[in-house]
C-alpha cells in the first residue's frame, strides 16, 4: 500500500507528522508521570502533487488547521517531517528559512482579522516584499499593483490607500491573497478562506483561487469543513478525524462513494452542491469527541453507526478501496452493518 | 537580499502599464488626534480638561517670568517689619507665609516642579512598562513568567516607605522622586500592556506577518507596538497624575528637595509652622492647584480612553 505513489511530482510531502499539545495537569498526575497530551495531529503521512488542489476536510478539532500551520511553520511538529519541493523544513539555515517563507504562503479564515488595521492596502502588500529585502520603491510599487490586479482588485490604484476597515470582507480576503501572491509562492495554504464570507462572494473567491493555480502554477491545500466548496475547488480530498487521516481520494469519489463511515456522516451532514445526490440518513451520536481520552482502536468507533468489536484493533492504516481512494476503515462499504 | 530580487521573475504581465513610481504616502484616516479632537466637540469635561491643562502648561513653562518674586524672598512693609501671614492683597494675591514670602510666586514655581515630575516619571514608566509588557506578552513562556514575577515583586513594595528610604539613602531631590515613582509604577503599565499584547499576538495578521517571514523585532515594532500605542498613551496620562500626586505626598511629608519649590513643600512648611489653622490662603492655593491639575489630566485621559475604547464614547 503506497499512498504516496506519485512521489516524483510531490511538492509537499508529510511523513509521520504529529503535533501533540501537553495538557495542564495537577501535581498528582504529574508525579505519576501520566503525561497527557492532545493529539491534534497524529502520525499523518500525505503528499500533494505539483499543481494539485488538495482539500483537507474535517470538523473542528480534527487537526486540519494544525496541519496547515505546520506546513507554513507557524507551529513546529512534535515529530515527523515535512518537505516542500524536496527540501526538508527542519534543520534549515536562516537563509533557507527565508527562502522557504517565499515559497509557502497562507491565507486565513477571518477576513476582518487577517489584515493589520494600521496598514493601508499598499503597506500590507508591500510589507511582504520589504521583509524579503526589496528596497527599490518603484519595483515594490509595480509588484504591489500587479498583485492587486491578479487578486482582481481593480482598478488597483483605487485601493492602495484604503485601510482594512474601509473594505468589505471579500475585498479584504483579496488583499490577503495579494499579500501572499506577491512573494510568488509555489505553495498556498488556504485555511477556510471563504467560510466567513457572504455566500454570494464565496464563488468569486473560489474561482480566483482556481485561476491562480493556472496562472501562477500554484499547488494548494484548501482547508475547510465545507464539503461543498471542497468539491467545487479540489482535485483530491483528505478527510481527517481527531488528528488521523481517515480517507483520501479523488474529490468526486470521496463525496460520491465515501469509503469511511465518518466521511459518509460528513457528506450527509453538510449541504452538497448536487441536488440529485441521494443523501444517506445516518444516525450518529453527536456528542463532541473527547480529544484527550481517545479510544484504543479506531477513533471514530464510539460515534460510528457500524462499529464492532474488531474496530478496537484498528490502527488507522489506509486501505485502497477503489482506484486511488484510500480509507482507514477496516471494512469495505458493503460490509458496514448498523449496530 | 540582492540575490532574491534578481531571481524573482515578474508575477504576471497583468499591468505593464502600472505606474512605476511609488504611490504617495497615505495619511492615517483614523488617527488618534483626529478622533480626539472630534470627541472634544461633544465632551464638555474633556474640553475643560484641555483648557485647564493648557493653562497649567503655560504657567509651568513661563513660571520664571510669571512669578513676581523669588520663592524665598522676604517682604517688608514700609516700617521695615516682615509681612508675616498677611491675607491676600493686591501686592500678594495669595498672601504671605509666616516668614513673609510670597505664596503666589511659590505656587507658580511649584507648577513647573509638578509638571516636570509628572511628565518625566510618566515617560520613564510607560517606556519601561511598555517594553516589558510587549516582550512578556509576545514571547510568552519563560520570559513572560520571569518578567511577571518581577512585576509581582514590585507590586508588593509600598510606595511611601520606599520613597522615604530612597530619599534617605540618596539625596532628597526630585530626581529621586522620579526614580522612586518610575521604579514602582512601571509594573502597572507592564501588566496592562501585556494583557493587550496577549490578545493581539494571537490575531491572524500576526500569523500572516510570520508566514511572510517577518522577524520578532519587526513584528513587535511594526505590528504590536502601533496597536497598543493608544493604550500606552492612555496609561501614560494616568501615570502623569499618579506621579504628581506621589511627588506632592513625599514633599508634604518633608522628604522632598528642600531647595526646590513644590506644592507639596508649600503645604509641608505650612503644616510644620502650625499656621494651617488660621492661614487658609496658605493652604488653599497649593491644594486647589493640585486638585485642578489632577482633574484636568484626568478629564483628558478619560477623553483619550473614550477614543481608545469606542464602547465608552457615549457615556
Amino acid at each position: 500500500m503506497d499512498v504516496n505513489r506519485a512521489t516524483a511530482a510531490a511538492v509537499i510531502r508529510m511523513e509521520n507528522l504529529s503535533k501533540h499539545y501537553p495538557v495542564r495537569q495537577n501535581v498528582r498526575q504529574w508525579l505519576s508521570r501520566e503525561h497527557r497530551v492532545v493529539r491534534a495531529v497524529d502520525d499523518l503521512s500525505l503528499t500533494v502533487k505539483r499543481g494539485e488542489i488538495l482539500g483537507l476536510a474535517g470538523e473542528s478539532g480534527s487537526g486540519k488547521t494544525t496541519t496547515g500551520e505546520m506546513i507554513v511553520r507557524l507551529q513546529e511538529p512534535t515529530s515527523g517531517s515535512i518537505s516542500v519541493d524536496g527540501h526538508p523544513l527542519d534543520a534549515a539555515s536562516r537563509t533557507d528559512r527565508k527562502r522557504f517563507r517565499r515559497e509557502v504562503q497562507m491565507i486565513f479564515q477571518d477576513p476582518y482579522e487577517t489584515l493589520n488595521p494600521r496598514f493601508t492596502v499598499y503597506q500590507t502588500v508591500a510589507e511582504s516584499l520589504r521583509i524579503h529585502g526589496f528596497r527599490d520603491r518603484g519595483e515594490i510599487a509595480r509588484r504591489v499593483l500587479e498583485c492587486l490586479e491578479i487578486a482582481e482588485l481593480k482598478p488597483a490604484t483605487e485601493y492602495l490607500h484604503r485601510f482594512p476597515h474601509e473594505l468589505s470582507g471579500g475585498q479584504r480576503q483579496r488583499v490577503a491573497i495579494a499579500r501572499a501572491m506577491v512573494l510568488e509562492p509555489k505553495v498556498l495554504i488556504a485555511d477556510e478562506p471563504v467560510s466567513m464570507l457572504d455566500v454570494s462572494i464565496r464563488a468569486d473567491i473560489l474561482n480566483l483561487l482556481k485561476r491562480l493555480r493556472e496562472r501562477m502554477g500554484l499547488t494548494m491545500i484548501y482547508i475547510s469543513h465545507d464539503l461543498a466548496t471542497i468539491k467545487y475547488l479540489c482535485d483530491r480530498i483528505a478527510v481527517m478525524y481527531l488528528g488521523k487521516l481517515v480517507e483520501l481520494g479523488p474529490a468526486d469519489a470521496v463525496i460520491g462513494q465515501p469509503q469511511h463511515p465518518y466521511t459518509r456522516v460528513l457528506v450527509a451532514s453538510v449541504p452538497v452542491a448536487d441536488p440529485d445526490y441521494a443523501r444517506a440518513d445516518i444516525d450518529v451520536d453527536d456528542a463532541p469527541p473527547d480529544q484527550i481520552d481517545l479510544p484504543p482502536g479506531c477513533r471514530f468507533a464510539p460515534r460510528c453507526p457500524y462499529a464492532r468489536e474488531a474496530c478496537n484493533a484498528c490502527d488507522h492504516r489506509l486501505h485502497e478501496r477503489r482506484p486511488d481512494q484510500f480509507s482507514a476503515c477496516l471494512f469495505t462499504a458493503d460490509q458496514w452493518q448498523p449496530r | 537580499m540582492q540575490a532574491a530580487q534578481e531571481q524573482a521573475p515578474s508575477p504576471a504581465s497583468a499591468s505593464a502599464s502600472a505606474s512605476a513610481s511609488p504611490p504617495p504616502r497615505a495619511h492615517h484616516s483614523q488617527s488618534l488626534a483626529a478622533l480626539f479632537s472630534a470627541n472634544l466637540r461633544q465632551d464638555r469635561l474633556a474640553l475643560t480638561g484641555v483648557v485647564l491643562l493648557t493653562f497649567f502648561l503655560v504657567v509651568g513653562i513661563f513660571a520664571e517670568s510669571l512669578a513676581p518674586h523669588g520663592p524665598r524672598e522676604r517682604h517688608y512693609d514700609d516700617a521695615g517689619r516682615i509681612r508675616r501671614l498677611e491675607p491676600p492683597s493686591l501686592a500678594h494675591p495669595f498672601g504671605t507665609t509666616d516668614v513673609g514670602r510670597d505664596i503666589f510666586s511659590q505656587v507658580i514655581l511649584g507648577t513647573r516642579t509638578a509638571l516636570i515630575v509628572g511628565f518625566l516619571a510618566a515617560l520613564l514608566v510607560t517606556l519601561v512598562g511598555a517594553v516589558v509588557g510587549i516582550v512578556a506578552g509576545y514571547y510568552g513562556g519563560w520570559p513572560d513568567a520571569v518578567l511577571m514575577r518581577i512585576v509581582d515583586f514590585f507590586y508588593a513594595i509600598p510606595f511611601i516607605p520606599f520613597a522615604i528610604v530612597l530619599a534617605a539613602i540618596l539625596q532628597p531631590s526630585i530626581w529621586n522622586i522620579i526614580l522612586a515613582v518610575s521604579l514602582l509604577t512601571w509594573r502597572t503599565v507592564a501588566r496592562i500592556v501585556r494583557s493587550q499584547v496577549l490578545s493581539i499576538a494571537q490575531r491572524p495578521y500576526i500569523k500572516a506577518a510570520r508566514v511572510a517571514g517577518a522577524g520578532h523585532t519587526r513584528i513587535m515594532t511594526r505590528y504590536i507596538l502601533p496597536n497598543v500605542l493608544p493604550l500606552v498613551l492612555l496609561e501614560m496620562a494616568f501615570m502623569v497624575n499618579w506621579a504628581i500626586m506621589a511627588e506632592a505626598s513625599i514633599a508634604f511629608l518633608g522628604f522632598g528637595d528642600p531647595r526646590l519649590t513644590s506644592w507639596g513643600q508649600i503645604l509641608h512648611l505650612n503644616f510644620v509652622s502650625g499656621y494651617w489653622r488660621i492661614a487658609w490662603w496658605w493652604t488653599v492655593p497649593p491644594g486647589l492647584a493640585i486638585i485642578l491639575l489632577l482633574l484636568s489630566i484626568f478629564f483628558v485621559a478619560r477623553a483619550l480612553e473614550a477614543v481608545v475604547d469606542p464602547r465608552l464614547r457615549n457615556r
